[in-house]
């Protein structure tokens, strides 16, 4: 019985996040767990809103903070499958720094990046990972600055599971995501997903004749070709598992707090001090 | 009573003395009370502890002096002129220091002839307790008690050598065992944390907070609570957020610069009704200000921080005791109403040590308000954000129930979908603002202190409780007829003993430690009261009994009654 439904969006006719919304709710559906036992988290953008359109529990917070608030939720009860869906604006612009540090945590927190390439909610502006400016052709929203490598910062930071997919190869994408929910740790998704409205480059022509599949022989465990890979991306554009690795997250680490009693579930009482107060005497 | 100082660079070990000798003068039953006055530097510089000590209870710091230990010669010229007359200046006989109160004495010898000049402040303390008549062997269980392996070899050496020294000059009374508690006001903040069943604690390393954080990770394992540095303050507050939606008792603690970061999380937690508890330990702003130092500026900052309108909870902790027993409180309302609860302190309470009676915790709770039934039925899902009465929607835990629970920090309908219906905002809002109603019928009133029938009303917010009402004691004691009302909870603003004092007094003061007068604008903004006169201080260092008494005697010279 597919459990997980989806609801009515607000997006565009057309959008790339369709794709990743139907894909998302077919792997929950295979995940034998129950919308309650699901955690959706979103920061601010058009990505941000995919929690509101699937029956889980949701967490709609602050613009660039959904990753501190979905560490939050996971630590507080192990229990829960927490899954993020945001945008490269809200992940690798305002919440830059929480990207990072995420990573160097490690929880066990799944990081769905809609990545177009653009700012789509305010309608149009360069967001870290779009192009870089060509001085030939005026292009509106391309970046003065060096784009934004979030596979390769994620690499670099620490992160224990890198994967690009794309909205165009939605059976490869699904594979990716549920590997990526089922990684244990942190694991970043960065989908590339057009922005039909506007972002008038990097559309689904401009991926499908760049992306190219990481093949069987691909390694996803050697660390120094996965950096290599994930500084190509223009001509070709590989999509894939980058990078996966089985270090002890955040929570393996601190085994005394962290056991099969989720935090929120460990017994208190205000007489516990009791003991610590002796020391004051 | 005694007021002792010990002054010298960072570094030099004057906190660690001070930690000393305030735990023997607990083993004899003596009340005492600390401040603590540092630079924002590891070594170098003027440190100094303020250590008072008597038969009664001491919830203030004066400026007279009876004794002082200089590591060196600033710290003689800067506190000389507090010293009375009959006072002692302890110090090692290589100071430049000329005063017939001087004890000089051999330590910096002494401390390099047992293997390391650092234990130059335990040869001093060795002296001082003498100078105090207190048993050696009280100090070496201390000691025993404090160090290790070689370091408590060395410190014993230096406390015997140092105990030899001079001869008793005071006259303290006999070992009494107490059962208070010695305790600074930041660790009594974690430990009311603790006692209203905290889970999770993020923060980001701020002076004067950072105590706090320190403390709790100490507990973490023992007490089962997550405790996170995170990278920055809007991490800790969305952290905790996130903690908290998923049923955690969540804290996070800062000073006004990191605050300033979790503003918009407090707006979050307002509309999204996330239970949360925010620690303010104030210094003097704005932007870094003095890092190290105490103010009360931060109080209509945190009243009014956030854009948007939703119902907020803010206590000024007032002393030790309150320090532990609003912090647990504030837990239980938080979840009580799901509205984010500010705790305001500052440098001088947070860092001050001081004896308290040992914290009741029979009369604690840690209960969640939380209701994790299945949901009503299926026709009816649950619904995070129904509009009812009193303002209160019920509040599940995702995964602790077949029902699925949805937030938003967009406007949201009553299930937590985005909204932009013009009737669904209104009704939001309101019911929101609704809490209040009940909020304010939960407030702890000020509690009058002074004389009945006063003519004089001071009025004052948090740490300045002791200094004002030690103040007003002095005062009264000359047939003057004081009264003040110290506010701990203090927005929404109780106002019922103040509405009934300020229709009886003549003239009404305000006492605050900030540049405008926040309290006073706050009164007069709720209730149409004015103060008369302000006594205003925002040096970084917090008004003494004696200062607010000058300042008092000015008032009285200009308008005699």
């Amino acid at each position: 019985m597919n459990q997980f439904t989806t609801s009515e969006t607000a997006w565009c006719p057309g959008c790339g996040n369709y794709a990743i919304l139907e894909t998302l709710t077919q792997v929950l559906n295979n995940l034998n767990r129950s919308p309650h036992e699901i955690v959706l988290v979103g920061g601010i953008g058009q990505a941000a809103k995919t929690n509101q359109y699937i029956s889980a529990n949701g967490f709609s917070g602050l613009h660039g903070r959904a990753l501190p608030a979905a560490t939050g939720i996971k630590l507080a009860n192990q229990a829960l499958t927490v899954i993020i869906n945001t945008g490269d604006g809200d992940s690798y612009g305002e919440g830059g720094n929480h990207f990072i540090h995420t990573i160097r945590r490690n929880v066990d927190i799944t990081h769905l990046v809609h990545d177009n390439q653009i700012y789509g909610l305010t309608k149009g502006q360069p967001s870290p990972t779009s192009d870089p400016c060509d001085l030939n052709h005026i292009t509106p929203a391309c970046n003065q600055s060096v784009p934004f490598n979030p596979l390769l910062m994620a690499i670099a930071a620490g992160a224990t599971f890198v994967a690009r997919g794309f909205t165009g190869e939605k059976e490869h994408l699904k594979e990716i995501i549920q590997a990526a929910i089922l990684h244990k740790g942190y694991a970043l998704v960065d989908i590339l997903q057009p922005c039909i409205s506007f972002n008038k480059v990097n559309t689904y022509a401009y991926y499908k004749n760049r992306i190219q599949f990481l093949d069987q022989s691909y390694d996803p465990h050697n660390k120094m070709l996965a950096l290599e890979k994930s500084m190509i991306f223009g001509e070709t554009i590989p999509i894939g598992i980058f990078y996966e690795d089985n270090p002890l997250t955040y929570c393996e680490k601190k085994p005394q707090l962290f056991d099969s009693v989720p935090i929120i579930d460990k017994h208190h009482s205000p007489q516990d001090i009791e003991k610590l107060l002796e020391s004051f005497k | 009573m005694y007021n002792i100082l010990l002054g010298g660079a960072a570094g030099d070990g004057i906190e660690t003395m001070s930690s000393l000798f305030e735990k023997t003068l607990k083993q004899y039953g003596y009340h005492i009370f600390t401040m603590r006055d540092f630079m924002s530097r590891v070594r170098g510089g003027h440190n100094f502890t303020q250590l008072r000590f008597g038969q009664n209870p001491i919830f203030a710091h004066r400026d007279d002096l009876d004794g002082l230990f200089a590591i060196d010669e600033t710290t003689y010229e800067a506190h000389r002129k507090n010293l009375k007359s009959e006072g002692f200046i302890l110090c090692d006989q290589s100071l430049n220091i000329n005063d017939p109160r001087c004890i000089k004495l051999p330590l910096q010898d002494i401390a390099k002839k047992i293997g390391n000049p650092k234990t130059i402040t335990t040869v001093a303390l060795g002296s001082l307790l003498k100078l105090f008549h207190f048993s050696l062997d009280d100090a070496i269980e201390i000691i025993i008690n404090n160090f290790s392996g070689k370091h408590q070899e060395l410190n014993l050496d230096a406390l015997k050598i140092g105990y030899t020294l001079v001869n008793s000059r005071y006259l303290t009374k006999s070992k009494k065992k107490s059962t208070d508690l010695l305790i600074s006001g930041n660790t009594a903040i974690s430990l009311g944390a603790l006692a209203g069943g905290l889970n999770f604690y993020s923060a980001y390393p701020m002076s004067p907070s950072t105590s706090i954080l320190l403390y709790l990770a100490t507990q973490s394992n023992s007490k089962k609570l997550v405790v996170e540095q995170s990278e920055d303050e809007i991490s800790a507050i969305n952290m905790a957020l996130g903690a908290s939606y998923a049923g955690a008792k969540a804290m996070v603690g800062t000073s006004g610069g990191g605050f300033s970061l979790m503003v918009e999380g407090l707006g979050f937690s307002g509309i999204a009704e996330l239970p949360i508890v925010i620690v303010d330990i104030q210094r003097p702003g704005p932007a870094t200000g003095l890092p190290t130092r105490t103010e009360q500026s931060d109080l209509k900052f945190v009243i009014s921080a956030s854009q948007g309108e939703f119902p907020r909870m803010v206590i000024a902790l007032k002393d030790h005791a309150d320090c532990f027993y609003q912090t647990a409180r504030a837990f239980s309302l938080a979840e009580k109403y799901q509205i984010p609860i500010i705790l305001l302190s500052d440098q001088y309470l947070g860092d001050a040590t001081a004896t308290i009676p040992c914290f009741d915790t029979i009369h604690q709770s840690t209960n969640k308000n939380i209701n994790t039934d299945p949901p009503i039925s299926n026709d009816l899902p649950y619904q995070r954000y129904q509009l009812t009465l009193n303002g209160i929607s019920p509040n599940k835990i995702p995964g602790k129930t077949q029902s699925l629970v949805r937030i938003d920090s967009d406007e949201h309908d009553e299930f937590g979908q985005i909204t932009e219906s013009a009737t669904l905002r209104t009704q939001m809002v309101d019911k929101r603002m609704r809490k209040l109603k009940n909020l304010k019928l939960e407030l702890i009133e000020p509690e009058f202190f002074g004389h009945p029938n006063c003519t004089t009303l001071l009025l004052g917010f948090g740490s300045t409780n002791g200094i004002i009402k030690e103040a007003v004691t002095l005062l009264n004691k000359h047939c003057d007829t004081y009264g003040c009302l110290i506010f701990s909870d203090i927005y929404p603003l109780p106002q019922q003993q103040l509405i009934h004092y300020a229709n009886q007094c003549q003239s009404i003061i305000n006492v605050e430690q900030n540049a405008t007068g926040q309290l006073a604008a706050l009164i007069r903004e709720s209730t149409l009261i004015s103060c008369d006169y302000s006594i205003l201080k925002y040096d970084g260092r917090q008004l003494s009994v004696d200062e607010l008494l000058l300042k008092l005697n000015y008032f009285k010279e200009r308008n005699p009654s």
